[in-house]
């Protein structure tokens, strides 16, 4: 028994038919070991980004447990009043927007598997809409926080009775609030940069049925977002 | 690239498509439905169950659009393998973070004497009562006690 | 098509080709832009090793401060403050800038595509992104010693971190950066093995320098973000004081020590599986004996790199962590004897009636072998709880931490370099001189290390500036020692720079090995082999050619 060498799959860029797509890289024998490959990076890639967002609910959920009664007491300020109750209006809407920004998601990556270009133009530009949407409704909650002076750390400045300045648990609750859909918010952000250049990628053409890779790696992404979102929603808004 | 048709239904090609409108539209109702359950049931007091109930729907639409939008349930399994070990070891990580915070006054040491009745520590023991870090060298202390 | 030389075969009989991967194309530029793994682990190879020199002139300056109770350096005072700062650049540079990027970006991202049979890593343009991370993170880790000083240790611990003054927050964000540097080497290693081995090549058949590179690869991706996200917040904790890990400010200390080991043991382990790995290749090649329990072996580093993430708490047994989590991280800690215990058993039946022949990267595994057994038992006693209060923080076990990290790792990686130089610049070094360090490298390391463990089972705390008089002369002599190893390394540069003077004389296959990294050419092609190789034997298949077909 000994090693041989065949020429059967050799000379990549060329899977067996002979054809050669231009997306195809040279080290992948066939398109679709690369387009595995990619997804399997594209899902470790969503592995870490679990961590490092879960490094961050381990920190929240640690620091709830240090000053329960703050955190709750903290957490009425990201209701809105509605119809005399306080309710968690911004995040409710945010968390409606974002689920129905992923469907539009997964109907553009399934258009764009199934070669209809211009749905799929439809539905990603769709989608940038909404993420839009969220980080204007993002917007109004910030600056009402800021108004109010509920700021992480050297920045608190809440002035009345309820939520007194230099208790600790108070300005650590805005902490991790700030820090955790800033995060999110910076993720937002990032997917509307990616899903613009896939809209100006499908609208030349690029996505067929054969490579479709990156409208399905960033609507992965775009799903981890709102992921991370479903989580966020009923810790900060909703613990009682 | 103009060679390749608009069409507006399912095309019946070499690459497999699983999933499907159908099973997205419905997917996303059974999302925002989960949403107003969760909203509705944080306005019981249920006392420290809440947060589990809270988790365990969010766990639940997490699962749904990992599954459903993200393809879990039509991948290859080496994905989902990849995805649960993320919360697998997040979960590592939250668990024995929680075993040291919640046990941390559970165990005084056994032959900890009865302070009651203990003789109390002189002053220059107690960190309490010392100022300051006491310097490297207690030069003036000496030299009292060789008097 | 040429048959490729049988396993064994200790020349190869194919004409060198004229173009590869050195000589294809000229110009800083094509270096600089390239996406070939070989010519990026070379440039890993050249940036690690720089940071390597850097980490050890502070050790030598360490060892040098601490030769007298005096405290001078060549006749200069030092003072305590920068006795500090020595002993956190020396731990800070050799941890992040050389011993976790040091193995996988060099020696592995040359040789894990070749060993699959592969023509490059799966993302080599991601590849070439983690080595670019790391040179930002190097950049900025250098700027903050020159703009100001770190003097916290590279453990950074709170609360003395949040309230230093120095450049701790520049320096923190340079590890940020090195570990997404660190990440992506990681996640592109993962896809490579899943997806790019050779037809024929199951994941049994995988050299076991691969299975535990490819466990080192798991950790990276699952406990680095986790690193990455204790320094962002560690920033905003000294710039916004935000509350978490400072106690003035309602924060938990301790918190920090938990979110900092959850990465930093795993990243014990992406130090040690490397340099498990590449022995894992020495001893069966050096002892033409197939692996003993290649199974074991392989299941042993999936399970290390398993077990490395539930014993971090062992680091916090005397910092105010509860008891009972104490005992359960102690009780836990054991479990990691067992795989490690499997690997040496394993790695020693290989040898046993083997046909060894002690070569310069023999004599390394050898001396890996030694050391490691020291180091990997004297980390039962400082998991034992009861020992450990005695010894926490003591030089017991700087010496325990150095045998693992630097005589295993490092020697592992000396070793491993030997191994592959004829592959990577397709040139023989000195075999004679090769040996000459191999030994005073071993001898050198234990005159260093060995009287630390002396010092700390009597009491000499680590990161003291001050010690007792009556320690003096174990320190004299533990310094002594950091001059050898000195001797020891510089002679590896120069017996290894010497063989580039000389034009290319390697043959394709020194040592007779199996594995595919040896069935092409030495210095290899651009794109790693003249045809797709297809495996058709296990892996380590010693068995004289006539027995074989």
């Amino acid at each position: 028994m000994s090693t041989t060498t065949t020429d059967v799959h050799s000379h990549g860029g060329h899977d067996e038919h002979g054809e050669h797509n231009p997306y195809h890289q040279h080290h992948f024998t066939t398109m679709e070991q690369q387009f595995d490959t990619s997804k399997l990076g594209m899902w470790l890639f969503i592995v870490t980004e679990i961590l490092l967002f879960g490094g961050l609910f381990v920190g929240f959920g640690l620091m709830q447990h240090r000053y329960p009664g703050e955190f709750i007491e903290a957490h009425e300020h990201l209701k809105q009043d509605v119809f005399g109750s306080a309710f968690p209006l911004y995040g409710a809407i945010n968390t409606i927007v974002l689920l129905i920004s992923s469907w539009t998601m997964v109907m553009g990556v399934n258009a764009a598997q199934t070669n209809q270009q211009k749905k799929t133009v439809r539905y990603l530009v769709v989608t940038i809409l909404l993420a839009c949407v969220f980080l204007c409704i993002k917007y109004v909650e910030y600056a009402h926080k800021f108004h109010d002076g509920l700021l992480p750390g050297i920045f608190y400045a809440h002035q009345s009775e309820d939520l007194i300045k230099g208790t600790h648990g108070y300005a650590t609750f805005f902490a991790f609030y700030f820090m955790m859909t800033g995060l999110h918010g910076i993720h937002v952000l990032v997917g509307i940069g990616l899903l613009s250049w896939l809209v100006m990628r499908a609208r030349r053409g690029d996505f067929t049925s054969e490579y479709y890779t990156p409208v399905d790696l960033v609507g992965l992404y775009w799903h981890v977002v709102d992921m991370i979102w479903i989580y966020l929603f009923p810790l900060y808004y909703l613990i009682s | 690239m103009s060679n390749h048709t608009e069409s507006h239904s399912q095309q019946p090609e070499s690459h497999a498509h699983h999933g499907g409108p159908k099973i997205y539209t419905a997917n996303l109702f059974a999302l925002l439905f989960l949403t107003i359950i969760t909203v509705a049931a944080a306005s019981f007091n249920f006392g420290s169950a809440n947060v589990v109930i809270a988790l365990a729907i969010a766990t639940v639409k997490a699962t749904l659009v990992g599954l459903f939008f993200m393809h879990l349930i039509w991948d290859k399994p080496v994905n989902s393998i990849i995805a649960i070990a993320g919360f697998l070891f997040l979960g590592i990580f939250l668990m024995f973070d929680f075993l040291d915070v919640t046990s941390r006054n559970n165990f005084p040491p056994r032959n900890m004497p009865n302070m009651e009745n203990a003789t109390p520590a002189p002053d220059s023991m107690n960190p309490l009562k010392t100022p300051a870090p006491r310097p490297l060298e207690p030069a003036p202390a000496k030299a009292e006690e060789h008097k | 098509m040429e048959p490729v030389v049988t396993s064994g075969a200790r020349i190869g009989d194919r004409p060198r080709p004229k173009k590869n991967y050195l000589n294809e194309t000229k110009g800083i530029w094509s270096w600089m832009t390239t996406v070939d793994h070989k010519r990026i682990g070379i440039m890993y190879l050249v940036g690690t090793l720089i940071a390597f020199l850097l980490g050890g002139i502070f050790a030598l300056l360490v060892r040098l401060t601490l030769l007298t109770p005096a405290h001078k350096l060549f006749g200069l005072q030092v003072t305590a403050e920068t006795y500090n700062r020595f002993f956190t650049l020396h731990g800070a540079i050799m941890v992040f800038l050389f011993i976790i990027p040091s193995i996988p970006g060099s020696l592995t991202n040359f040789v894990l595509p070749l060993m699959l049979g592969a023509k490059d890593v799966a993302f080599p343009k991601l590849n070439l992104a983690s080595f670019y991370l790391w040179i930002v993170g190097a950049v900025m880790a250098i700027a903050s010693m020159i703009i100001g000083a770190v003097d916290t240790g590279w453990t950074f611990y709170t609360p003395y971190s949040t309230t230093t003054s120095g450049t701790v927050t520049l320096m923190t964000a340079a590890v940020f950066v090195l570990g997404f540097s660190s990440i992506f080497t990681g996640l592109n290693f993962i896809a490579t093995v899943h997806k790019l081995r050779a037809p024929g090549m199951g994941w049994f058949d995988m050299p076991l320098f691969v299975w535990g590179m490819y466990s080192t690869a798991v950790i990276q991706v699952l406990a680095t973000p986790v690193l990455g996200i204790t320094l962002v917040l560690l920033m905003l904790e000294r710039v916004f004081q935000i509350g978490i890990f400072d106690s003035r400010i309602g924060g938990d200390p301790v918190l920090f020590q938990h979110f900092f080991w959850f990465y930093s043991h795993p990243a014990v382990y992406i130090m040690i599986l490397p340099g498990m790995a590449i022995i894992s290749e020495l001893i069966p090649t050096f002892s033409r004996k197939t692996i003993f329990g290649y199974r074991a072996i392989a299941y042993s580093s999936i399970s290390l790199a398993l077990v490395s993430f539930i014993v971090w708490g062992h680091h916090m047994f005397v910092a105010g962590q509860s008891q009972l989590a104490t005992v359960v991280f102690s009780a836990l800690t054991f479990l990691v004897a067992i795989p490690s215990g499997v690997k040496v058993f394993n790695w020693l039946c290989t040898m046993y009636q083997g046909n060894i022949s002690l070569e310069t990267p023999m004599l390394y595994a050898i001396s890996f072998l030694m050391l490691f057994a020291i180091g990997g038992l004297t980390g039962i006693f400082l998991g034992t709880l009861s020992t450990d209060v005695h010894l926490t923080d003591t030089y017991f076990v700087v010496a325990h931490f150095h045998y693992v990290m630097m005589g295993s790792t490092v020697t592992a990686f000396i070793g491993g370099l030997y191994y592959w130089w004829p592959k990577m610049t397709g040139r023989m070094y000195s075999e004679k001189w090769g040996r000459v360090t191999a030994v005073i490298w071993f001898i050198g390391f234990n005159a260093t290390f060995l009287p630390q463990f002396i010092l700390g089972s009597r009491g000499m705390p680590r990161r003291y500036y001050n010690y007792l008089d009556q320690f003096q002369p174990l320190h004299a002599f533990s310094t002594v020692g950091s001059w050898i190893i000195g001797l020891s390394l510089f002679m590896s540069a120069a017996v290894l720079l010497a063989s580039l003077r000389k034009p290319a004389d390697a043959p394709d296959n020194p040592w007779g090995g199996t594995t595919l990294e040896w069935e092409t050419s030495s210095p290899p092609i651009t794109h790693n082999f003249e045809d797709q190789p297809v495996l058709e034997h296990e892996p380590y298949d010693y068995r004289p050619k006539a027995v074989t077909h």
